[in-house]
């Protein structure tokens, strides 16, 4: 073998199958692997074992940022850089505050939303060895596959090629650094 | 008249032009016998490999004039100054307000759609919430561009944004016109965020089965480098949810905000408590008469009738109905609180609002906005195309006429008789309304010729649910 090995992929042709073929991986002890699909799939994270995501504490933070930063800004420059009495309302007049509050609370937790979701997926990243696989276009339209990668302790090409094939995969393939 | 192509498309059930459930209502989200390759398919190939329909020339071909009349009627106001609208004291809210209020209310089912049924577990928003949402876009671009150009000094328009300026000023923050910037601005970049969000798995797909080099090349650099990945799909998913669940009480919010620049100020006809809900009721109401106006040409143009069935047709409908009553009591609530605040100001605006010298235009809006729906009651006009594409455009150009109704109408009388006035619209503002419309469906051709209209992930899933017998 001239080119370093990423890892095997077995195809499949059903969602459930994916599932399946997830857990019964996991029970037999492989961690470093991961599927890919072409629409999300219901329980297939958690069945690679996959726990929650920082989605939502990244999206938490960023609203909390936008409502404290959006709140202060107004309160610092209506009451405090260049008072002016309007109408007779106090300088720190909060109800009058609460609209942009809100609206820059939504435009930072959705910002980070965003930036969150690519971060935690290493996104954008221009090439990984599983486009190396012939058919592997086919998960954007509808294939399922798994793939064991060869980081993981358990690995051994044969074995795991032998225990990829016990799923009933269409077929199974080398991924190639 | 019945759809003789979809009924060749949509293995019809016994003799009925679509599949029906037992009493009768369109029940299809999806014809049968659709797999992942062929709905991936029928929506790729739009972008990728078919030519275009004679219809996308067509309706494109006539955008960009439009858009030119926008930008010869800008150019012209650049250059003269707001003084070529028919704009004066005391109507100095002419149509740029009418326009800016009459494009964000259109703008607002995109989000409702994605965002909302979304929550609410509504399957039928998936063919449509893409082509929504890009409408969302369009349509708040077109919005935003008022104001500017209603600036006297358009050049100046950053004045109103918080930064540390040389002349040591803030905007004033207790002002609904500044709370309005942050809105619209907050919307426009959620929806985009909400939007592409949306779309990198679907731009992954186009890569995928892209056949050329340059194709392959832009619709990767946009995918990022999806690979469907469980674990990407995994948070993706959640940052999508939540996105929807920001989304929600945002789409809410600008119309209320929208409103409160009438509201808050003192004149009789906008200084009213029911205007942010009712504001919100009505954008959702023209926003989906614009969703129908587009989508019923689209899907025959396009032959998506598999995709975007005649249930989503019925339910758009639906809903109009029932936002169109709401907004049907928003107007008999304004007439009933002028009456009944005993304020001679408001009782004298309500009376000149129907008989006074702009009695017409709002006998226009009671007809456009709150006759012509009722024909929604039927379900033989619902399930029509033809008769469907009617009414919504009645309400559009009904929802148009209101926004007139609450801008021009009060601000014409107020409190002193001396000083009255007239609003008359020049030809400029004719040409800048009809401009924006050009500039909005400009950005909708393009938008269908090069991404995907439909979402595909999505519809993928409907197959999928199909298959497990789901649906």
């Amino acid at each position: 073998m001239s080119q370093k090995l990423h890892g095997l992929m077995a195809e499949f042709e059903d969602h459930a199958q994916v599932v399946e073929a997830a857990r019964r991986a996991h029970e037999t002890g492989y961690r470093c692997m991961d599927a890919y699909t072409p629409f999300p799939v219901e329980g297939l994270p958690e069945a690679l074992g996959s726990r929650r995501t920082a989605v939502p504490r990244i999206v938490l933070t960023g609203g909390i940022i936008g409502a404290v930063g959006g709140y202060f800004m107004e309160w610092y420059s209506m009451a405090v850089d260049y008072p002016i009495n309007i109408g007779g309302r106090p300088f720190n007049s909060w109800p009058a505050y609460i609209p942009i509050t809100f609206e820059l609370t939504v435009l930072c937790a959705a910002i980070s939303a965003i930036v969150g979701m690519l971060a935690l997926n290493c996104l954008p990243q221009p090439h990984h060895p599983v486009f190396n696989v012939p058919g592997f276009e086919r998960a954007s339209t509808d294939r399922f596959f798994l793939c064991i990668e060869a980081s993981d302790p358990k690995f051994e090409p044969s074995v795991t090629r032998q225990f990829l094939e016990s799923l009933q995969p269409n077929s199974v393939k080398e991924v190639e650094e | 008249m019945p759809e003789t192509g979809q009924a060749k498309s949509i293995a019809p059930e016994g003799g009925k032009p679509y599949p029906q459930s037992p009493l009768g209502y369109p029940s299809s989200l999806l014809a049968s016998g659709e797999t992942y390759e062929s709905v991936t398919d029928t929506i790729g190939s739009i972008v990728l490999t078919k030519k275009q329909p004679p219809g996308w020339l067509l309706g494109f071909s006539v955008a960009f004039l439009l858009l030119m009349l926008f930008f010869a009627a800008v150019s012209w106001l650049f250059y003269k100054g707001v003084g070529i609208w028919g704009i004066n004291i005391p109507v100095a809210w002419g149509f740029a307000i009418v326009n800016f209020v009459w494009w964000i209310g259109i703008g607002h089912a995109g989000t409702f759609i994605s965002a909302i049924l979304l929550l609410l577990h509504q399957k039928w928003r998936t063919s449509i919430n893409r082509f929504t949402e890009a409408m969302t876009l369009f349509a708040v671009a077109c919005a935003g561009m008022f104001p500017l150009l209603h600036l006297g000094r358009p050049w100046v328009f950053f004045w109103i944004l918080p930064y540390p300026d040389t002349m040591g000023l803030w905007p004033q923050f207790r002002s609904p016109l500044v709370w309005d910037v942050f809105a619209v601005s907050t919307y426009f970049t959620v929806s985009l965020i909400f939007w592409y969000v949306g779309l990198i798995p679907d731009l992954a797909t186009l890569r995928d089965r892209a056949a050329t080099r340059g194709k392959q090349l832009i619709y990767g650099v946009l995918a990022l480098g999806w690979r469907g990945s469980a674990r990407h799909w995994q948070r993706h998913q959640m940052a999508y949810l939540l996105l929807a669940g920001l989304a929600t009480p945002l789409v809410l919010s600008v119309h209320s905000v929208v409103s409160f620049d009438f509201s808050v100020a003192m004149l009789p006809g906008w200084h009213s408590t029911i205007f942010p809900p009712y504001f919100v009721a009505g954008a959702i109401f023209s926003g989906f008469a614009m969703v129908l106006n587009i989508i019923i040409p689209v899907r025959k143009i396009y032959h998506l009738e598999n995709i975007i069935t005649m249930r989503h047709l019925n339910n758009a409908a639906n809903v109009m109905l029932a936002t169109g009553m709401m907004v049907a009591y928003g107007y008999i609530m304004e007439a009933f609180m002028a009456w009944y605040s005993g304020d001679i100001f408001e009782q004298y605006m309500m009376a000149n609002r129907a008989l006074g010298p702009y009695g017409w235009v709002f006998w226009l809006l009671m007809l456009f906005n709150v006759l012509a729906p009722q024909a929604l009651w039927s379900r033989r006009v619902r399930t029509n195309v033809v008769a469907l594409f009617f009414v919504a455009l009645s309400v559009n150009i009904g929802m148009w006429v209101e926004r007139f109704v609450i801008v021009i109408t009060s601000l014409h009388r107020d409190f002193v008789p001396s000083s009255w006035g007239m609003f008359y619209p020049t030809v400029w503002d004719w040409a800048t309304l009809f401009g924006s419309v050009g500039l909005f469906l400009t950005l909708l051709f393009i938008f269908i010729r090069f991404l995907p209209m439909i979402s595909i992930t999505e519809v993928r899933e409907l197959v999928a649910e199909k298959k497990e017998g789901k649906e």
